[in-house]
C-alpha cells in the first residue's frame, strides 16, 4: 500500500483565468512564489461557495501576479490540510510563511 | 429498573441542553462543517461557563477534584452533549474538560506526579496505543510490537495504527508483547513520552471522519526505563480490556445523542415539507420511518442506561456494555440513515449535519470493538466461555 504524503503535481500560474478552470469541488491547495517556494497551504471546505475554484479565484485576486498553485480534490480536506501542514513543518522546520501568521492547532509528524 | 431521570438529574440535563442549544450550535453555524475545534477565545469563554455550572472536569473522580457525577447521570449528560454537528467525536468541543486516560489513574505515585496530575491540570495530553496493522479486534493475539529487556529497561520495536491524538499528545499508553510464548498473558503496558528517541508519528490516517483524524506510529529501538511500565509486566492486557469494556457505555451514549438530534430534525422536516400536495408527516412511509427511529432510540437508551446502572451498583456489566454499544451504534446508524432519506436531497448536503453524522456514525460500528466482537462477547456469556 503506497501512501502519498506530499503534493507533487506541477505548478500552475495563479491567475483568475486558471482558477476559473478548476472544479467546484472540495480539497486542498498550495500557493508558491515564482521559484516554487511554498507560501501557503489552504483548504476549500464545505462553506466555500464553489470549492477550489472560488478559493483560488480569491487567492489570485488578493495575491496578484507572480504566484503559482497546485490543488488536490479531496473530500477529507480537513485531515489532509492538517497532514500537509505537518509534513511541511517536518520537511522545512517551520510552517509556510502565510500559515505561520495564524497557525492552527497542529501536532507533529516524522514521516519516513 | 426505572430509567426516568430524577429531579436532580433532570436539572442537569436541562442545563446541558441549554448550553448546547444556546452556546454551541450558534457557533457551529460559522465553522467549517467538518471542524473539530472552536476559536480559542470562544473555547476559553465556554470553559468558564462549564466551570460556573460546576460541570468542568466531568469525568474526573471526586477524590481528584472532579464534580462527582455518577455513571448513570454521566450517560444522561453525554446524550445531551452529543446533540450538535461535531457532537459524536467532539462533544461540546471539549469545553467540559477531560480526565485523560482511565488507566493512568491506576499508575503508581511517581507516574501520577509525572502524568496524571499534569493531565488533570490540562498541561498534558495522552494517546492510547493498542491497535496494530495486524489487527485491532483481537489485540491479545494481534499485538506484534515487541518490548525486549535492555539496560534496566525495555526496547520497543513495532507499529500502531488508528491512534487518535498521538501527534498532539505529550505521552501515550502503549501495549507491547514482552513474552511471545504467553499470548494475552505476555503483554505489558508502557507509558511513552512523545519525545522519546525512536518514537515516530509517521502519518495521518484519512478516514470517513475528516475532522478528527487518526495516526500511524512506529517504534524503532525506542528505549524506556522500568519506571515507564504501567502496572505489572505481562499484565497489560487486563489494563486494556477493562478500559475497552468501560468505554463502551459512554460510546453508546454519544450515538444515542446524535440519533436523537437527527430524529428531531426529521420530525420537524416531515411536518413542514409538502410533496404532491401533502405533508411528508401524513405519508405512511415517512411515519413508519419515524416510528422505527423512535424504537431504535428507545431501545438503545434503555440498554445503555441498564449497563450504566449495573456499573454504578458495582455489578458485572460486560454483557450489558456490549449490548449497549451494539444497539446504539447500529440503531443510531439506522436513525441517521432514515433521517437523511426523509430530508431527500438536502439530507446529503454539507448544509445540514446529517451527512457528517452519517460518515462518523458508520465508524461507530467498528470503533471500540466492532459489532461482530460485541456479538461474540454476548454469545460467550450466554453459551459459556468454553465454546468457540
Amino acid at each position: 500500500m503506497s501512501v502519498r504524503l506530499r503534493l507533487d503535481k506541477p505548478w500552475r500560474p495563479l491567475t483568475p483565468e486558471e482558477a476559473a478552470r478548476l472544479p467546484g469541488q472540495l480539497g486542498v491547495y498550495q500557493i508558491a512564489d515564482a521559484v516554487g517556494a511554498i507560501l501557503y497551504i489552504g483548504q476549500a471546505g464545505g462553506r466555500s461557495p464553489f470549492g477550489l475554484r472560488s478559493e483560488l479565484a480569491r487567492e489570485a485576486e488578493e495575491r496578484g501576479p507572480g504566484r503559482q498553485f497546485r490543488v488536490e480534490v479531496n473530500m477529507q480536506y480537513r485531515s489532509r490540510w492538517f497532514e500537509l501542514l505537518m509534513v511541511h513543518k517536518a520537511d522545512h522546520g517551520e510552517l509556510p510563511p502565510d500559515n505561520a501568521k495564524n497557525p492552527p492547532p497542529l501536532g507533529r509528524l516524522s514521516p519516513a | 429498573m426505572d430509567f426516568e431521570p430524577s429531579e436532580e438529574q433532570q436539572l442537569l440535563i436541562d442545563q446541558v441542553r441549554r448550553f448546547v442549544r444556546e452556546e454551541i450550535i450558534p457557533l457551529e453555524a460559522k465553522l467549517d462543517p467538518d471542524a473539530a475545534e472552536l476559536d480559542p477565545a470562544d473555547h476559553a469563554r465556554l470553559v468558564e461557563k462549564t466551570k460556573a455550572m460546576g460541570l468542568f472536569g466531568i469525568d474526573i473522580p471526586k477524590q481528584y477534584g472532579g464534580p462527582d457525577i455518577d455513571i448513570v447521570t454521566r450517560v444522561l449528560l453525554a446524550i445531551e452533549m452529543a446533540q450538535h454537528r461535531a457532537g459524536l467525536y467532539v462533544p461540546c468541543y471539549g469545553t467540559f474538560g477531560g480526565a485523560g486516560l482511565a488507566q493512568i489513574f491506576e499508575a503508581n505515585e511517581d507516574q501520577k506526579e509525572r502524568y496524571l496530575y499534569p493531565t488533570l491540570r490540562g498541561e498534558k495530553k495522552a494517546f492510547f496505543g493498542l491497535t496494530e496493522p495486524s489487527g485491532g479486534s483481537d489485540p491479545a493475539r494481534a499485538i506484534q510490537t515487541r518490548a525486549e529487556r535492555k539496560d534496566n529497561g525495555w526496547v520497543l520495536n513495532g507499529a500502531k495504527i488508528f491512534i487518535s491524538n498521538a501527534d498532539r499528545a505529550q505521552y501515550g499508553i502503549v501495549f507491547a508483547r514482552t513474552d511471545a510464548s504467553k499470548g494475552r498473558a505476555g503483554i505489558t503496558c508502557f507509558i511513552i513520552d512523545s519525545d522519546t528517541p525512536g518514537f515516530h508519528v509517521r502519518r495521518v490516517v484519512h478516514t470517513l471522519r475528516s475532522s478528527h483524524y487518526a495516526t500511524e506510529l512506529e517504534f524503532k529501538d525506542c528505549w524506556v526505563s522500568d519506571h515507564q511500565v504501567l502496572g505489572e509486566v505481562n499484565k497489560g492486557f487486563a489494563v486494556a480490556n477493562d478500559r475497552l469494556t468501560r468505554q463502551r457505555i459512554p460510546y453508546a451514549a454519544g450515538c444515542i445523542g446524535v440519533a436523537i438530534a437527527a430524529h428531531e430534525m426529521a420530525i420537524e422536516w416531515a411536518k413542514m415539507r409538502s410533496t404532491f400536495g401533502e405533508k411528508l408527516a401524513n405519508r405512511q412511509a415517512v411515519q413508519w420511518m419515524l416510528v422505527d427511529n423512535e424504537i431504535d432510540i428507545r431501545t438503545a437508551r434503555h440498554f445503555t442506561l441498564e449497563a450504566a446502572e449495573k456499573a454504578r451498583r458495582g455489578l458485572p456489566f460486560k454483557i450489558e456494555a456490549s449490548i449497549a454499544k451494539l444497539t446504539a451504534s447500529e440503531g443510531g446508524g439506522r436513525v441517521v440513515d432514515r433521517s437523511m432519506q426523509i430530508h431527500g436531497g438536502m439530507g446529503m448536503t454539507k448544509d445540514l449535519p446529517l451527512e457528517r453524522w452519517y460518515r462518523e456514525m458508520r465508524i461507530r460500528r467498528v470503533g471500540e470493538g466492532p459489532s461482530e466482537v460485541q456479538r461474540m462477547v454476548i454469545a460467550r456469556e450466554i453459551l459459556g466461555s468454553n465454546l468457540r
